[in-house]
């Protein structure tokens, strides 16, 4: 396979793995090292990838396995520390932006969701896929993706909600 | 009607049983400019969806071609080197010296050459003739032989 087949296969989902990494990992660095490396792990198994039935959904799951052994290892933990510090002394400059940008609202209450609700809701509502590929690309089943999916759904509304009432009253 | 409709479809959203298609709808519903004042807070939900699929992914990505050296090759040119070494080996190094293709002409090549040998071998045996005047010397020395007869004689006891 030369570079320019390769190219093909992955252009059209690579976006989309930068952003489903991103939502897990956050931080767009981060999530750019992730897209590289799964990319480049793609290219060196490129003899395989013909054998794969669905190239995109085999990248999705190995981007989300990916991601996770990531926010698993000593080197996320520490970040996660650097991180919150440096959360902890932006807050009141961050809430008076936030404030005015309804949409950054969205952006906070999706990432704190637990990861798996997260995911669900970027694959669902942000890449469209499927319920029957996400369940795929998650090793679940269908049922449990929706139920997912409904609860992040749910909380995101009545978050917003709230906050779209205390803007208003 | 299209609120109605909207409301109801917000409701299966939630229950996470929409499809893709009314998700679309929705989608659309939220992004013009009529909004009903009471799902205002659904826009900015919808409008991030939207912002967030635009996202691109712009680092470049070093796909290495790794190149096999492939040994086929050395072969080939083992074999272009020798060929090569053959063809200017042979024809520096002049060893032949060319055959007759005439069967008379060879005879006469070799009638000649064969003379001259003998020619050359005669002119030794001539010189090696001297060895004859050797020879006659011994011949008269067995004499000598006589005198020690004579000799035996006398001092016969």
């Amino acid at each position: 396979m030369t570079q320019t087949e390769f190219l093909n296969i992955v252009m059209p989902f690579k976006d989309k793995v930068f952003r489903v990494a991103k939502r897990l990992l956050i931080s767009t660095e981060e999530a750019e090292d992730a897209t590289q490396e799964i990319l480049l792990k793609l290219w060196k198994n490129k003899k395989k990838i013909q054998e794969y039935k669905n190239v995109e959904a085999f990248s999705m799951t190995m981007t989300k396995n990916f991601c996770y052994d990531k926010l698993k290892s000593k080197q996320a933990q520490n970040l996660k520390i650097v991180h919150s510090n440096y959360e902890a002394k932006e807050t009141p400059l961050h809430k008076q932006v936030e404030l005015n940008d309804s949409v950054n609202w969205v952006a906070k209450i999706i990432e704190e969701l637990p990861e798996q609700q997260r995911l669900i809701v970027q694959l669902r509502d942000i890449e469209e896929y499927d319920l029957d590929e996400i369940a795929k690309m998650l090793n679940m089943n269908n049922t449990a993706v929706r139920v997912n999916l409904s609860r992040a759904r749910k909380a995101i509304r009545e978050k917003l909600t709230n906050t779209h009432n205390y803007g208003v009253k | 009607m299209v609120l109605n409709n909207i409301e109801k479809l917000l409701e299966k959203y939630d229950n996470g049983e929409t499809s893709l298609k009314e998700e679309q709808l929705l989608k659309n519903y939220f992004t013009s400019d009529n909004v009903a004042p009471h799902l205002e807070m659904y826009k900015p939900m919808f409008a991030y969806f939207l912002v967030n699929q635009q996202e691109q992914f712009t680092k470049d990505v070093p796909l290495k071609t790794t190149r096999k050296f492939n040994y086929k090759w050395i072969s080939v040119a083992a074999v272009a080197v020798l060929m090569l070494g053959f063809y200017f080996g042979t024809t520096t190094s002049k060893d032949e010296l060319g055959t007759y293709q005439d069967p008379q002409l060879a005879y006469n090549e070799v009638a000649k050459s064969l003379e001259m040998i003998s020619k050359r071998l005669n002119k030794g045996t001539a010189t090696v003739g001297y060895l004859n005047e050797v020879n006659k010397g011994t011949a008269t020395l067995g004499y000598l032989n006589e005198i020690e007869n004579s000799t035996s004689i006398i001092f016969k006891k």
